[in-house]
């Protein structure tokens, strides 16, 4: 009788324990599936989809469940929905939102409820800069990180001088544009013309027909569809200025769609589904067999958030419920051998990434972005002192001043 | 010089589209006083019709018809089994337009998926041509031929054929026309019918400048709003000065005064609701 009281006293120990061992991982995706994003929100389902099939729904050795939300886009949903997935289904972490205006509204409540978030798409500048929060990571680069140094190249190595510009009248649009403003007047150019178009502007006309006719070059900063109905309407008035984008404008979720257009457009990103690396065509095979496309901005992203979980509850052997040590080995993670390359969080939550340079062109019967150059190891200050870039207010539609105008 | 001319060719483009857009949106209104909240879904459902139709392999112009159909029998099924139940319940009717809208954007989500998708320039109208010594989309210059040529036809019909006296008298004093023994009901149906085709007409038509995405409804909505509301409704000649006028100032508004571009779209509006309630050529007030 007495071995038998002590057998269940073992069995009665080791069960709980034994349970506890095996309840998989809640992971709360908050994502887009409805209205204009939707688009978007596909595509990072698509994303976080493929990586956990692709590791039989298994992270360092625990089951994943995913808790998929909608937040409809909208900022006060997204509010909703994440104490929905904190309180009600007891999420472990978070991957989403997907645009920056929800992130910023969930960011007070994260602070407050301590979730680990991992952000497979929002990109604004202060989330990783004046205003860091503790229990964010980005997937992502932030808004300026890839345009700072393409501000760069096209000085430099493209050798223009005067330049126009025209974007989203929105935070994305502006703080790519800042950035890549900065560092292009840092090394010698002038933006000669700003021009702001309302998100969702039915016709782009007047706004191709009030280019400056004699600059070098366009930067185009589009998000969501707006770039291809840019790069389409700029095309049907036979404008032969050549055209800069930014990573969104000629992003491969769109470039689908696009025609002869988009052809020879420059832009810059930190990912193209053409970079030439083995691990970077084994995940695009991958994905092409599993969605017919290539993967852009948003399913890259959201691979990419699905692989910090990943390598983060790797270091903290699957004890994700340690969430003080699940967000130190989240926030010190220091990827080698990514399918973009090399990457590594700072200090603030953002990474340290690999910049690809990337010219649109025809292969195989579709268009790809083709890398002409990168910039490894591209932090979001770039090759400002961190210091003095904090010390200056976030990057915005007047800052930095465009001092070189032309009426 | 090559600046006015360029943003007035524009304006008149924008122009043509908006009067395609809104010229079944005040008939609509003028006839049944009921705002058609899914016109603008109409519009965006019309161009998906027309981008299956040309992925099926068959021509613009056939997509432009079957757009116009598709929307038309759409439009005269909901008038029949919704719209009519709620006769005389203005706001009821208002919002049941306002939740087909709904549906019908979350359902072409679902078929046609979220991807923003160009609608192809017919082929004898690619590339730009001279216009007053600038260079201008021949596309365009099409659309706006069309609107016009549709305003003429639109005319004709309102005021040489006995559906168009029939519609003037109801839109004029509904009692009275009912009294005469105009059949109102079916009435109802052919305009109501009639609108929804030119939405899906000018969707097709939009589809090569605009694209067609998610969202195009609710962009489109209250372009139609402020073309009702300035040029009258019910009037097809209010329609089609308001529309022009709307594509002009739109189009001038954000090439001279970017940041102010929508307070220029949607100050005239104001006004003409304060000092001029019946619009430009409207004979009620909207």
């Amino acid at each position: 009788m007495s071995r038998h009281v002590f057998g269940l006293a073992v069995l009665l120990a080791v069960l709980p324990a034994r349970a506890a061992e095996k309840e998989p991982v809640r992971v709360g995706f908050l994502t887009v599936n409805s209205g204009a994003l939707a688009a978007g929100g596909r595509q990072m389902g698509e994303g976080l989809t493929l990586y956990l099939k692709e590791h039989g729904n298994k992270l360092a050795g625990r089951s994943i469940e995913v808790v998929t939300l909608d937040t409809a886009g909208q900022p006060a949903t997204t509010r909703t929905r994440t104490q929905e997935a904190v309180e009600r289904y007891k999420v472990h972490v978070i991957i989403g939102p997907l645009a920056a205006f929800e992130a910023l509204a969930i960011n007070d409540y994260v602070k407050q409820v301590k979730v680990p978030v991992i952000s497979p798409s929002a990109a604004a500048e202060d989330l990783t800069q004046r205003s860091p929060n503790p229990w964010f990571v980005r997937a992502v680069g932030s808004s300026a990180q890839p345009n700072q140094p393409f501000g760069e190249y096209a000085a430099k190595t493209l050798k223009y001088k005067r330049i126009a510009t025209i974007g989203d009248d929105f935070a994305f649009g502006h703080e790519t544009t800042a950035g890549f403003q900065r560092a292009f007047e840092d090394s010698g150019g002038k933006v000669v013309q700003k021009q702001w178009a309302p998100l969702n502007v039915a016709d782009y006309g007047s706004y191709v027909a009030g280019i400056k006719p004699d600059v070098d070059a366009i930067y185009a900063s589009f998000a969501g569809a707006n770039g291809l109905r840019f790069l389409r309407q700029y095309a049907e008035y036979g404008l032969k200025v050549p055209v800069l984008g930014n990573m969104t404008t000629v992003d491969e979720g769109i470039l689908k769609n696009m025609g002869d257009e988009a052809l020879g457009v420059v832009s810059c990103g930190w990912y193209s589904a053409a970079i030439d690396t083995p691990a970077n065509r084994k995940f695009v095979e991958a994905f092409r067999a599993a969605h017919s496309a290539d993967p852009g901005y948003y399913s890259a992203g959201a691979y990419t958030a699905a692989m910090f979980l990943d390598l983060a509850l790797q270091k903290v052997h699957g004890k994700v419920e340690d969430k003080d040590a699940f967000m130190k080995a989240l926030r010190s993670l220091d990827v080698q051998d990514s399918f973009r390359g090399p990457m590594r969080i700072d200090e603030r939550g953002n990474p340290v990434l690999t910049v690809y340079i990337r010219k649109v062109e025809r292969k195989d019967g579709r268009l790809q972005n083709t890398v002409v150059q990168t910039y490894p190891g591209v932090s979001q200050f770039w090759k400002y002192d961190p210091k003095t870039f904090l010390a200056q207010p976030v990057y915005s539609r007047d800052n930095p001043k465009a001092s070189n105008l032309e009426p | 010089m090559r600046f006015w001319v360029i943003q007035s060719l524009n304006g008149l483009a924008l122009g043509g589209l908006l009067f395609l857009l809104s010229s079944g949106f005040s008939l609509i209104f003028g006839l049944m006083r009921v705002a058609n909240l899914s016109h603008g879904a109409y519009f965006m459902l019309g161009a998906y019709v027309g981008l299956s139709v040309l992925n099926a392999g068959y021509g613009f112009w056939t997509a432009v018809v079957a757009g116009a159909l598709t929307i038309a029998i759409l439009g005269g099924v909901i008038e029949r089994v919704l719209l009519r139940r709620l006769a005389g319940r203005t706001f009821s009717q208002v919002l049941v337009t306002l939740g087909i809208a709904f549906i019908i954007a979350d359902s072409s989500l679902l078929v046609w998926s979220g991807d923003p998708m160009p609608l192809p320039v017919p082929r004898g109208l690619m590339g730009a041509v001279p216009v007053f010594g600038v260079f201008f989309p021949k596309y365009r210059l099409a659309v706006v031929g069309i609107s016009i040529v549709t305003a003429v036809a639109l005319w004709a019909l309102l005021e040489r054929t006995r559906l168009g006296a029939m519609i003037r008298a109801g839109v004029d004093d509904m009692e009275m026309a009912r009294a005469l023994g105009i059949p109102v009901p079916r009435l109802f149906t052919a305009v109501f019918c009639l609108g929804a085709a030119l939405a899906g007409m000018g969707g097709v038509l939009g589809g090569p400048i605009l694209s067609v995405y998610p969202g195009l409804d609710m962009d489109m909505l209250p372009l139609a709003l402020i073309v009702l509301i300035l040029g009258g409704p019910g009037s097809l000649p209010g329609a089609f000065a308001g529309s022009f006028f709307i594509g002009f100032l739109y189009t001038f508004g954000q090439a001279l005064f970017p940041q102010l571009a929508y307070v220029i779209l949607f100050l005239p509006m104001v006004a003409a609701l304060v000092l001029r309630p019946k619009g430009l050529f409207g004979a009620r007030a909207a």
